[in-house]
């Protein structure tokens, strides 16, 4: 029976009039890697802070334990931060680094150097004691933070976007060395990223988030397999996402044709969105699919192709490994569990066509879009400077 | 703990400035003595404008400080690309020099240009040596290491790709520079000659001993005036002195302001930080 | 542009006015004022003038404690400032070190003597003049009053640039903020203390305006000494003597303190 630790409670946060958490509502199991997922500004780092003691939610309950911890400061929770930027004292060397939280609590000489020989161990930088930590290379700064962390024995630690500035293949290493880790302490891990390749493989649970709510909480595979909106189906892996109809339980009508599908409880007729992943599209002839188009594009990704289909208008990504060549026509053949049901939500219709990839390509080209420099965002109007 | 320390800095803050108050009280005084107030008057600001006296040598130390300053930041700007330039041991070497008249008490700095001007006075058997010139290159020379301490830092702050991208896109080296790099150091200039300005203006001990009787400073003038009593027109001179300066940092302060706030905007612009905001 | 050689006229420059000076001074240390023949003895009648060595530097050690102990509050606040007001403290903290230093000592002047300011107020309140003005007090506090702000622009400077990282990681170890200071933010702001210390102490100890004006004749510093050597007694050579080991002493202090503090960074020395 997972014991909870820590819940948030109809949190939110607003800063310079503006709102960047609604009411968020959360809670974290004792033992669990737990992931904060989303876009950059969708509030998730200023949630790992509310946790942290750094911010005071502008309303909302903070429970540590089931212990209210709203006014309790960073340094008297039982909770420690592995910074973006590590943060490592550049006046003291690797072993007074990770020393440095048993000193301030006046742990004895002799317990201070067992437990850092422990924990440089546990991080593989044995023979760094005496390193000075500017000379240090990204990856192994990243584990004296760690390390500086973990060495206090937290119930939680709190790691934002830790492993964002480590290059692609250390950064694979480093995602299973903390899952590695986080097992072996048994400790509580609250994991902010945007990577969602990175949440998916490291999380016992995502939490979606977007614009300062959560969106879907869930297992990687739940998430991943059956989200619940179009941002969420948009935001992890790649997916078409249509209009339907719901006619009846199991089966949905997309362009006038029915599938078999395997979602119900739905109204009839009920306008809906339906997610189909690229790689779950099979490719057949033109008379042998449910439905036709014509290839626009196709590029070579290694693993597969990416190939964009125009179906009437609907621009759809295909990945498999077949070649076709631009210009052909296609039909395609869909298993009912390739098609995944969503109710409507504010983010119907901004994703899922495929003319172009981000939202912000189609807007480069607006003139009535300016990037404001007092605000950091694009918006519309004049430009001032 | 915090709010102690406000009012600890507001004390120290008009610990500061009491000189200025008393002596910007005293130039709208009538007497004499600074201690006792006379009546409220414009007169020492009228005295002062009608001065035959003290306006030339004004003048003098306005002279020498621009003329000086003006040097300073072109030999010091050049210094500070070529030394950009330079490898390591060079540099350091450099800098060591540079910092000499820094770390150097100010009598020291007088005290050697003047045996090395009276030690050329006697090369060239000249008697008088010490006069304008001698003045002048001791004001450069003092003011070199402030514009090279101000614009360095532009010069390593500055992206190298800006110059090869001008240079890329068709400019001469000396295009570059003046298109591109001179934009950049711009700040750092600036506060340089600012900084070399106003430090010469105020400059009292190493003029003191470069100084020759034909070209008197100011603060050299008040030095010797001690001897008698100081005339009041003098506080009317640093009161408005005062204000000129305040306006001077006040403008430098929007320069700065403005600078900064164009750095941080180019650094979020590339990494693609704030939100889209669909209209 | 990318060229040495701009550098070279202001190398030459330095050169002939900087280093050659500070040649001609050991020279004229190791010359007699009248024969121009080799000789120590400038160096040796420095002995008489131990005494107002040890005074010069005794009380210009004690305006740069005062200075540092009054400075660090007053850095360390400003440093925590919102940055606009902390544009507007540290030109308020700037400005008087670009008026005229004489004046403002004058104006201490009229504020300490027996009939100044001071003793106005306390002869209204019926009470004897206090004697402030000639005294090494006064000195010091002429001196202070000087070099205040080459002490806390320096330590701004330095505490300013602390990331504030360091600071949540600090709480976040378990520090609140007197730990905070005195593990991270004190240990960081050294190369600032340095700064500011060489600042102050280097023209203290060599400053002559400001013990004619506010001390007496009991507070004669090198200064004095050298200034009238220069002037009244023409004695270059031994002016040069005492300038050198003037000299000598503050580059040991300084290199004490670089020593003490592990090195410091020469480019960026001094950013005002």
């Amino acid at each position: 029976m997972a014991k909870e630790l820590i819940r948030l409670a109809n949190c939110s946060m607003e800063f310079d009039g503006e709102t960047v958490l609604d009411s968020i509502n959360l809670y974290i199991n004792d033992k669990e890697f737990l992931t904060l997922l989303g876009p950059s500004g969708c509030g998730k780092t200023t949630t790992l802070r509310i946790i942290g003691g750094f911010l005071k939610p502008s309303s909302g309950e903070v429970l540590f334990d089931g212990v209210r911890i709203n006014d309790i400061p960073p340094h008297k929770r039982c909770v420690n931060t592995v910074f973006q930027k590590y943060a490592l004292f550049p006046h003291l060397d690797v072993y007074e680094n990770i020393a440095f939280g048993l000193r301030v609590r006046k742990t004895p000489e002799k317990e201070i150097d067992d437990r850092v020989t422990e924990m440089l161990e546990v991080v593989s930088l044995r023979g760094f004691e005496n390193r000075k930590v500017q000379v240090l290379s990204g990856g192994q700064q990243q584990r004296v933070a760690i390390a500086r962390a973990l060495v206090l024995r937290p119930e939680v630690l709190l790691l934002d976007e830790p492993l964002g500035a480590l290059d692609l293949r250390l950064r694979k290493d480093m995602q299973a060395e903390l899952k590695r880790i986080q097992q072996q302490m048994g400790i509580t891990f609250v994991y902010v990223t945007h990577d969602q390749e990175e949440a998916l493989a490291m999380s016992d649970t995502v939490v979606v988030m977007d614009k300062g709510r959560i969106q879907q909480i869930g297992r990687p595979e739940d998430v991943y397999n059956e989200p619940k909106n179009a941002f969420v189906a948009d935001f992890i892996g790649e997916s078409n996402i249509l209009d339907g109809f719901m006619r009846a339980d199991y089966e949905v009508e997309i362009f006038g044709r029915r599938f078999k599908c395997l979602d119900a409880g739905f109204l009839k007729d009920e306008a809906v969105d339906v997610v189909i992943r690229p790689e779950d599209v099979d490719i057949v002839r033109p008379e042998e699919g449910r439905m036709q188009g014509t290839i626009t594009g196709i590029t070579f990704k290694g693993m597969q192709y990416d190939i964009i289909v125009d179906f009437y208008g609907f621009k759809w990504l295909i990945q498999t490994t077949d070649f076709q060549p631009v210009g052909t026509r296609i039909g395609i053949k869909l298993d009912p569990d390739a098609i995944h049901v969503m109710h409507k939500s504010s983010y119907s219709g901004l994703f899922g066509d495929y003319s172009s990839y981000s939202a912000e390509y189609d807007e480069i080209n607006d003139p009535d879009i300016i990037f404001d420099e007092a605000e950091g965002e694009y918006r519309e109007g004049e430009d001032e400077e | 703990m915090r709010k102690a320390s406000k009012i600890f800095t507001i004390l120290v803050l008009i610990f500061l400035y009491i000189p200025m108050l008393v002596l910007g009280v005293a130039s709208f005084s009538s007497g004499m003595d600074v201690a006792k107030f006379g009546g409220f008057t414009f007169s020492q600001y009228g005295a002062l404008f009608r001065d035959s006296v003290l306006l030339p040598l004004l003048a003098n130390s306005l002279i020498v400080a621009i003329i000086s300053s003006l040097i300073a930041t072109i030999l010091g700007t050049m210094a500070s690309l070529g030394i950009h330039a330079m490898g390591k041991k060079m540099r350091s070497l450099t800098m060591a020099v540079t910092n000499i008249p820094m770390t150097n008490p100010e009598i020291v700095t007088g005290v050697s240009l003047a045996l090395l001007f009276s030690f050329i006075g006697v090369m060239l058997k000249m008697n008088h040596i010490l006069g304008f010139f001698t003045l002048l290159i001791a004001h450069i020379t003092f003011n070199l290491p402030y514009v090279i301490l101000s614009v360095m830092p532009k010069m390593t702050q500055m992206d190298p790709a800006l110059s090869d991208a001008a240079m890329d896109l068709g400019c001469t080296p000396f295009q570059a520079f003046r298109k591109v790099i001179l934009y950049e150091l711009m700040p750092g200039i600036i506060s340089g000659a600012l900084m070399s300005f106003t430090m010469s203006l105020d400059d009292f001990v190493i003029s003191y001993f470069v100084y020759g009787p034909n070209f008197i400073t100011l603060p050299v003038e008040i030095y010797n005036y001690t001897k008698k009593p100081l005339q009041p027109k003098i506080y009317a001179l640093f009161t408005l002195l005062f204000a000129v300066i305040l306006l001077m940092m006040v403008v430098m302060n929007l320069v700065q302001a403005r600078d900064e706030r164009r750095q941080k905007h180019a650094a979020d612009a590339f990494t693609g930080k704030g939100k889209r905001v669909q209209v | 542009m990318k060229s040495k050689a701009l550098a070279a006229p202001y190398l030459v420059w330095m050169a002939i006015f900087t280093v050659v000076p500070l040649a001609i001074v050991v020279y004229y240390t190791f010359t007699d004022s009248i024969t121009g023949a080799f000789t120590l003895n400038n160096i040796t009648t420095l002995g008489t003038y131990l005494p107002i060595f040890v005074k010069s530097i005794w009380l210009a050690l004690l305006a740069t404690l005062i200075c540092f102990v009054v400075g660090y509050p007053v850095a360390y606040f400003i440093a925590t400032c919102s940055p606009s007001t902390q544009r507007i403290l540290y030109m308020l903290v700037m400005l008087p070190m670009c008026m005229s230093f004489l004046l403002r000592t004058l104006a201490w002047v009229a504020l300490l003597e027996d009939t100044g300011i001071i003793n106005s107020l306390v002869a209204k309140l019926g009470l004897q003049p206090l004697p402030l003005i000639r005294t090494n007090g006064a000195v010091v506090l002429g001196m202070v009053y000087n070099y205040l702000p080459y002490m806390i622009l320096p330590l701004y400077t330095v505490i300013m640039k602390i990331d504030r990282g360091m600071y949540e990681a600090a709480q976040d170890l378990g520090c609140g903020q007197a730990q905070t200071f005195a593990r991270v933010v004190f240990p960081l702001s050294v190369p600032g203390i340095v700064s500011g210390f060489t600042m102050v102490f280097v023209p203290a100890v060599s400053t002559f305006y400001i013990s004619q004006k506010l001390g007496s004749s009991g507070t004669t510093l090198i200064g004095d000494v050298i200034e009238s050597q220069f002037k009244a007694a023409y004695n270059p050579n031994l002016g040069a003597a005492l300038s050198l080991v003037l000299m000598a002493m503050i580059l040991i202090c300084v290199a004490v303190m670089n020593r003490v503090s592990g090195g410091s960074n020469n480019e960026e020395m001094v950013t005002l």
